[in-house]
Parts: C-alpha cells; sequence; structure tokens
C-alpha cells in the first residue's frame, strides 16, 4: 500500500467528520462500503460499538455490522479468519496485546500514516501509556484503543471507615479489612455480606486478578524490568515465592467471598457489587461509572478507588525468595510498600485486516477514530454500561465530565486520582504482549491457578506446571524472537 | 456343437459366451455389480467427509500447527502431543495425579487383572481366533489402563483428570438415566389415568437445546440469587456452593445431563415395553406370578437387546459431553467437570490444534474400545442368547 491512499482516505474522512452533521449527510464517502467488525458479546464493549456504528452509517455511509463471538473465542476466531483468508472480517476489537500476534504474521494494517492524516484524533490527548504502548508495536501505530485498562481495588469508604479501617495500601490490608467486615450486612437487606469480591471462575478473568495481586510483589525495578520473564534468557519469572505469596493470598480472599466465587466471573462480581454487597472488590476502571448507574444505588458515592495495593518484601530473582523493600530492593516504593499497578488487558483497541479492500480499510479506520474521538469517547467511558474507562487526558484532567455524569465532585476526584495515580507510577507492570501471550496466560495461567484454587494441586505444583509449559510455548515460537518482542513491549511508561 | 460350446451352454443362463454381445455382457456385470454401484456413492461421500477429516486430525495430532499469514504451518512433532498426555505436563490435566496407591487401588487392579485372565482363559478353551484374540487383547487393555487410572486418582484420594471425569460422566449418568428412563417408562406402559399427558411431558427436555439446559441449571442452582437461593438458606447450605466442590459440581452435571436424556430412554424402552407379547404376561399372572417374577422371567429378556442397543447409543453421546460442564462450570472447579471433549475444545480454542487433535483421538480410541467391546461381549452375546432360547 502506498502512503498516498490513507493520506487521502485520513483526509477525506476528517473532513467529513469535521463538518456539521448536514455536511456528512451531503456528502457520504463511504456509502455502499460495509465494515464488519468482531468483538465479545454483550452489552459491555459491542453495544456501543454497534450504537455508534449507526451514527457513523449516517454520517459517512459505512454500514457497520457488529459480530459478538464469546470473549474465550475472539481472538481464535479472528485469527482463523484473517490467516486462513476467510477475511470475513474487517475490524477486531480486541486486548491490545493480542495484537502483537496478528501483527507478528503481517495480519493488521499498519495505522500510522492515517493517523497522521486525522487531524480530529488529536494524539496529544491520549494519555501517554496507551498512546505509545497500546497502540504502537514496533513503532508504528497499529490499534486505535477505545478503552483505557488497568485494574484497581474499590472499597466501600462507608463500610471501612464505619469499622476504623482504611483503604487498604498493601495486600495484607486487603485480606485484613475483609475478614474484619465480613459477614456486615453493607446494603441494609438484612442478609450478612462480604469482606472481599474477587471473580476466580476459570476460563473467565481472573488470570488478571492474580497477575494485579502479584505485580508488587515481582516487579519492583520499574516498568522495564517485566513482569513475567527474565530479560535475558526468557526464563518465566513464575515459580518463585512471590507468585506463591499472591497464590495463596488470592485464594485466601476466598474466604471472605461469595461462597460460589469459584464460579463467579467479572459480570457476576460486579452485579454484587452494584447491589452493595461487597466491600472491597478487584476491578478495572469500570466500577466508577458503574456505580452512578440507576441500578446501584446501593454504592453511590461510596465505592472509592485505591491504588493497587502493593507488598513490603518483593522478590529477588537471583534467589527466587522475597526480600524486605529498602531503597535498593524497591527504588520506587511509596512509605515502604512497593505498588506496580497492572495493566492488565491493556484495554480494547480496534485494529483493522490488512487484506481487507482500500475503501473498507478507510471506512474502518473512519469508524475506529470516529469511536476515538474525544468528542464520542469523552461521553462513553462515563457511562458505566459501555466497558470503556478513560483513556485521554481531557478526560482524566477535567472533573466536570464525571460530575455532569452523575459523581459527585469527591468521587468524580477519588476515581480520577487512582487512575492517575497508577497511569503515571513509574513501576507500571504492562500485560503481556508478545505472540501465544493468550496461551500463556488466559489458558496455562488461567487452568493451573483454577485448579490451585479448586485444591486440586498445591500452590508449588501449580507454579512449576506454569513455568514447565510456558517454556514450551516460549520454544515453540522461538526464545530469541520472544525475548526481543518482550523486551520490546516493556519500555514506554506515562512519563 | 463341440464339447467346450455343450459345457459352456449348460452354465447359468443358458448362453454361450461367443453367442453374449458386450452389450448383453455388461447388463450383466451391471446386474450382478448393482447393489455395490448403488451403495457406491455413499460410501464415496463417507470416505470424503468421515475418513479424509480423520486422516487430515491425524495429520495435525502429530504436528504442531500455528497460524500465520499464509494459514497453517505444520511441524512434524511425532508422538509428542499424546506423550506430553501421559507422561508430560499435561499427565495430570488428563489423567489425575498418581501419588501413594491406596490399598483399594491396588484391590482394584488385582480384580481387574484377575478377571481378565479368566475371561481370556475361557475364551482361549472355547477355540482360538487370532481376530477374536486381538479384540480381546485391545479390551482387555483398555480395561486394565482404566483401572489403574481409576486406581491410582480418585480410590487413592488424588484428583483425577479428563478421562476419569468423562468416565464418571458416562458410567454413573447413564446407569442413573437408564434406571430412571425404565422406571419411568414401566409407570407410563400401566393403565393409567394421563398417561399420554405425561408421555409428552417425560419427552419435551429433549428437545431443548443443551445449551438452554445448562444456562437453566446454573441459574436455577445459583447459590446467591437463584430461585431456590431462600430454600438453600432455610436448610443451613447458604455458604455452600456446589460450584465449589468438585463432586457436587459433578452431580449437578449429571443431573442436567440426565434430565435431558431420561426422556431419549423413556421413549425407547416405553416401545420396547409395549412390545412384550401381552398373551406371555397374562398367562404368568393367570399362573399367580408376582410382578417381580414377571419383570423378571418375562419383560426384561424381552427388553434386554433395545435396553443394550440404547445403552450403547446413549454411551457414545454421553463420551462426547461438552455443553453442559462448559456452561454450568466452565470445567471447574479446577478442572474437575471437564470433559475430554471439553479439554479438546479448550485446547482448540487456544489454537493449541495438535494439543486438541490429540486428545480427540483418545476420546475416539476409547470410545470405539469400550462401546465395541460393550457391543461385542454384552449386547451381542444377550442377543444370541435369545436366539438360542
Amino acid at each position: 500500500m502506498t502512503m498516498k491512499t490513507p493520506l487521502l482516505a485520513g483526509a477525506l474522512c476528517a473532513l467529513t467528520l469535521a463538518g456539521s452533521n448536514l455536511a456528512y449527510a451531503q456528502d457520504k464517502p463511504f456509502e455502499g462500503v460495509t465494515v464488519n467488525v468482531m468483538t465479545r458479546p454483550g452489552e459491555v464493549i459491542a453495544r456501543r460499538l454497534a450504537e455508534r456504528g449507526v451514527e457513523f452509517e449516517a454520517l459517512t455511509g459505512a454500514k457497520i455490522v457488529v459480530n459478538e463471538v464469546p470473549f474465550a473465542e475472539l481472538f481464535q476466531k479472528i485469527q482463523t479468519d484473517w490467516s486462513t483468508g476467510t477475511n470475513s472480517i474487517d475490524v477486531g476489537v480486541l486486548a491490545a496485546g493480542w495484537a502483537v500476534e496478528l501483527d507478528a504474521s503481517g495480519l493488521i494494517e499498519d495505522l500510522t500514516p492515517y493517523v497522521a492524516a486525522d487531524p480530529l484524533i488529536n494524539e496529544a490527548d491520549i494519555a501517554p501509556y496507551f498512546r505509545e504502548v497500546n497502540q504502537k508495536i514496533g513503532g508504528a501505530t497499529k490499534l486505535i484503543t477505545v478503552d483505557g485498562d488497568f485494574q484497581m481495588v474499590y472499597y466501600r469508604d462507608d463500610v471501612l471507615s464505619a469499622a476504623g479501617l482504611s483503604a487498604p495500601d498493601t495486600w495484607e490490608e486487603y485480606l485484613a479489612n475483609a475478614k474484619a467486615v465480613h459477614g456486615q450486612d453493607m446494603n441494609g437487606d438484612g442478609e450478612p455480606d462480604f469482606g472481599s469480591c474477587a471473580f476466580k471462575k476459570r476460563n473467565a478473568q481472573s488470570y488478571f486478578a492474580i497477575s494485579t495481586v502479584a505485580a508488587g510483589a515481582v516487579q519492583s525495578k520499574g516498568t522495564a524490568e517485566g513482569l513475567f520473564f527474565d530479560l535475558t534468557t526468557m526464563k518465566p519469572k513464575i515459580n518463585n515465592a512471590a507468585w506463591k505469596a499472591a497464590f495463596e493470598l488470592y485464594k485466601a480472599t476466598g474466604e471472605y467471598g461469595p461462597p460460589d466465587e469459584m464460579n463467579q466471573d467479572i459480570g457476576d462480581t460486579r452485579a454484587l457489587v452494584k447491589a452493595g454487597r461487597c466491600a472491597q472488590t478487584i476491578d478495572w476502571g469500570d466500577v466508577g461509572p458503574l456505580s452512578i448507574q440507576p441500578d446501584a444505588t446501593a454504592i453511590k458515592d461510596k465505592m472509592f478507588a485505591v491504588m493497587n495495593p502493593g507488598w513490603t518484601s518483593v522478590l529477588d530473582p537471583a534467589t527466587g525468595e522475597m526480600v524486605p523493600c529498602d531503597a535498593t530492593t524497591c527504588p520506587y516504593a511509596i512509605n515502604g510498600v512497593n505498588h506496580s499497578p497492572f495493566g492488565a488487558f491493556g484495554g480494547w483497541a480496534g485494529v483493522v485486516n490488512a487484506k481487507s479492500d482500500q475503501k473498507v480499510k478507510d471506512a474502518a479506520y473512519g469508524f475506529l477514530s470516529y469511536m476515538n474521538q474525544a468528542a464520542q469517547s469523552n461521553l462513553d467511558v462515563t457511562i458505566g454500561w459501555t466497558g470503556y474507562n478513560p483513556y485521554r487526558n481531557s478526560q482524566l484532567d477535567d472533573t466536570k465530565l464525571w460530575v455532569d455524569a452523575g459523581f459527585s465532585e469527591a468521587a468524580a476526584q477519588n476515581y480520577l486520582g487512582a487512575i492517575k495515580n497508577s497511569l503515571n507510577n513509574p513501576n507500571m507492570s504492562s500485560d503481556m504482549r508478545i505472540p501465544g501471550a493468550q496461551q500463556y496466560t488466559g489458558v496455562i495461567l488461567d487452568t493451573e491457578l483454577s485448579r490451585y484454587l479448586a485444591g486440586e494441586i498445591t500452590v508449588e505444583e501449580a507454579l512449576a506446571n506454569i513455568e514447565a509449559a510456558w517454556e514450551e510455548v516460549t520454544e515453540d515460537f522461538g526464545r530469541e524472537s520472544q525475548l526481543e518482542l518482550y523486551a520490546k513491549s516493556l519500555g514506554a511508561t506515562n512519563q | 456343437m463341440t464339447l467346450d460350446a455343450q459345457s459352456a451352454s449348460a452354465r447359468p443362463g443358458g448362453y454361450s459366451p461367443v453367442a453374449v454381445s458386450r452389450r448383453d455382457q455388461f447388463r450383466e456385470w451391471i446386474d450382478l455389480h448393482s447393489g455395490r454401484l448403488f451403495i457406491a456413492p455413499a460410501v464415496i461421500l463417507i470416505l470424503l467427509f468421515s475418513i479424509f477429516p480423520t486422516i487430515a486430525s491425524l495429520v495435525i495430532a502429530v504436528s504442531r500447527v500455528r497460524l500465520s499469514g499464509e494459514g497453517f504451518r505444520f511441524r512434524f512433532v511425532g508422538l509428542q502431543n499424546f506423550t506430553k498426555l501421559f507422561v508430560g505436563n499435561d499427565q495430570i490435566h488428563f489423567l489425575g495425579r498418581f501419588n501413594e496407591m491406596s490399598v483399594v487401588g491396588w484391590l482394584l487392579i488385582v480384580a481387574t487383572v484377575a478377571w481378565c485372565g479368566r475371561w481370556m482363559w475361557r475364551q482361549w478353551q472355547q477355540g482360538f481366533t487370532f481376530i477374536g484374540f486381538l479384540g480381546r487383547l485391545i479390551t482387555i487393555s483398555a480395561l486394565i489402563g482404566l483401572s489403574i487410572v481409576l486406581a491410582g486418582t480418585a480410590l487413592s484420594g488424588n484428583p483425577w483428570g479428563t478421562l476419569g471425569t468423562t468416565m464418571f460422566y458416562v458410567v454413573v449418568g447413564c446407569s442413573v438415566q437408564f434406571a430412571i428412563g425404565l422406571g419411568l417408562a414401566i409407570l407410563c406402559s400401566q393403565q393409567i389415568r394421563g398417561r399420554n399427558f405425561f408421555r409428552v411431558v417425560f419427552f419435551i427436555p429433549m428437545m431443548i437445546t443443551p445449551l438452554g439446559v445448562g444456562y437453566a441449571f446454573r441459574m436455577v442452582a445459583d447459590p446467591t440469587v437463584g430461585p431456590f437461593a431462600p430454600v438453600w438458606q432455610w436448610v443451613g447450605l447458604g455458604g455452600f456452593a456446589w460450584a465449589s466442590d468438585p463432586w457436587a459440581a459433578r452431580l449437578f452435571i449429571i443431573i442436567g445431563d440426565s434430565w435431558q436424556w431420561i426422556p431419549f430412554i423413556f421413549i425407547v424402552m416405553l416401545a420396547a415395553l409395549e412390545n412384550v407379547p401381552r398373551d406371555h404376561v397374562e398367562a404368568a399372572q393367570v399362573d399367580g406370578a408376582s410382578g417381580t417374577q414377571i419383570f423378571r422371567e418375562i419383560t426384561w429378556p424381552a427388553i434386554i437387546p433395545v435396553a443394550a442397543t440404547v445403552m450403547l447409543i446413549r454411551a457414545i453421546e454421553a463420551f462426547k459431553i461438552v455443553d453442559l460442564p462448559n456452561i454450568m462450570t466452565s470445567g471447574g472447579p479446577g478442572i474437575a467437570t471437564e470433559s475430554m471433549t471439553l479439554q479438546a475444545v479448550f485446547a482448540w480454542r487456544s489454537n493449541d490444534f495438535g494439543s486438541s487433535a490429540a486428545v480427540a483421538y483418545l476420546l475416539l480410541f476409547v470410545t470405539v474400545v469400550l462401546c465395541a467391546s460393550f457391543f461385542n461381549f454384552v449386547v451381542l452375546k444377550h442377543i444370541r442368547k435369545g436366539d438360542g432360547a
């Protein structure tokens, strides 16, 4: 593809979208073009894509068809469709980290020239972490972010305050808080509620939660250290005391959680959170906007956020044991606690099929740009059910958006403050962004964690199994290339 | 006429080959082979759509498959995908964990080996055929293998893998379903009021998609927000979650599976019961036989061939169970409810096509060996016995 086409397409798209609605109606550059989008099912992510797709069609003539497939099959379906030359899908909206494997096979379009010719996307407004890490692969923009993701801990300020407790700063405090308030009635329905709600269902999202718990114990030397592999040998950095402590703590939270937590995914947990039944939970940025929904009155202005709790001792990679935090072992510690906010999932982002027709690619980029632009996304991220979390400076710096949406000023400040603290932490840990990422984490880590939680195997067995299986995947993809890609994926922070 | 010509004219048909035209010869050939010719399209279709995929999946099972920009890339890895399941990383996942063998486990192995030895010896005494010997050898190998897995895992207090879980669904599930299905069929074969209504009602679950059944049972059995949550609380099980307990989770899946499949057994067994000769039953009643005696001596022998066949069909289906554990527990807690098919699905879903095909092949082997053995050594035996009687 030459540079001329995307430049023209970008300019056309920008001109089209820059005008008034009347201008859109008069000039529909993508009339007759159909863009097939594939993403996860349900209200979250997919519904807003479909709604914005209708708007986009009215503006540009491009018909946006949103195809929904189960989360666990999303990557496989997109990869198979594009690898086998079926090419029935033009846009995949997926986890930013998954795109690396697609890009390694040359399956996704380089969007750099499109972005360069598109003034409406206003890249400078996108927070550096999402602009430079999530959207780029090998220095080129290959994805357009529609959602900014990392996990935090949320707590019921009213419940903890009444018990004389404060927001958890360490994971030990999280567990202690959970123990202290578990069994209290937190929503006035007369039923005992839960000290912690941390989804643990297999084949869902628990592998993100365990990484969030482990991050502060494993990574202490800054983002470039990496959470999962040794940067000189690509040996898994998982069969050690830090991950063991994280596994044990994560399992221990179940003692203060819902009885069927082992069969609960993020949706089940959020339902309990909204019903006011959880004193603490681990989640992405969604809980903030969810707390102002009409069905969440039990937690409105009560569910506060805090940066990922940390650990007072961290992994010594040389010995595999944990050592106390000091200026040498934890250079980024805050009050002796090593925090490492985990960029779980990295956020939902759109990639364009490199084999689609040029006109379709132009329309596909136009649609992703439309989703990303502040005019749309600054509203979308304040609506809980969309699943979209803030990723633009204009969304993070001004509480007005959030107060207008229904937050109190204090709640908005707390929510945005927790996000900015996380984003700006120099020890933020990145999710895995190498080929096979889904197999490393979504299959192997997830399965062994689940078996440990179910009591089928010991934590030592689980970690040894993960280490051996990760080595197999690394050998399969090629150790050298995996090492190179992993090192590259850790370079950037929000600084 | 020469002697040769005379002998030729004496052949069936009465024509001399010299006098028969090529066209007639062709017609005769068509007549002779018409059976094969008519069946050929079906055989070719089966070869294309059944045998070819089987061979293709065998190629995948001995390969490492990766998706690239140019499509699938195959790398031959020999039996690596299989050895991984038996002695490698996936051993615990597939077979289970083997620690110390319990006394009960040892007893089971010894009993199985002894039974197999006795069976082989009796077969040997009745006459030796190579094919028969080979078939029995395969059956015995599978039985001893399965008994070792059962003895080393479940009977020794160790977690079992997907093989054990699949066998659990087949043996326990099918047995429960057969017992209840037969019981309902016996009830509905009686002259009771509303029996036609019950026949329809009992048949409905079979027409519901397994996905619907899975979701329905998951929602109904939810101890936190399900409709029976107050009942759980009331009986003191408010803090108990079936999905977190391996045995309870397996039990709930068996319940869901039974709810769906009992109607199948019910309807087939009802048909079999209604075909039992009434005069035999009435004669026994006149002679003063009890209901139990009538069932044991007349009804049961008459329905055994149908019962064995329906169990065979049901077992083949049960080996492939995937929807309910996927929907209800996602294979959890841990891998407690994960069947072999679900293991293959999960591997396929993560693009690990080689491992997925290897599991599928092992499932095919287990299903074919056990079902063929059941048919040969149980079903046919009863049918022959029935014929002999």
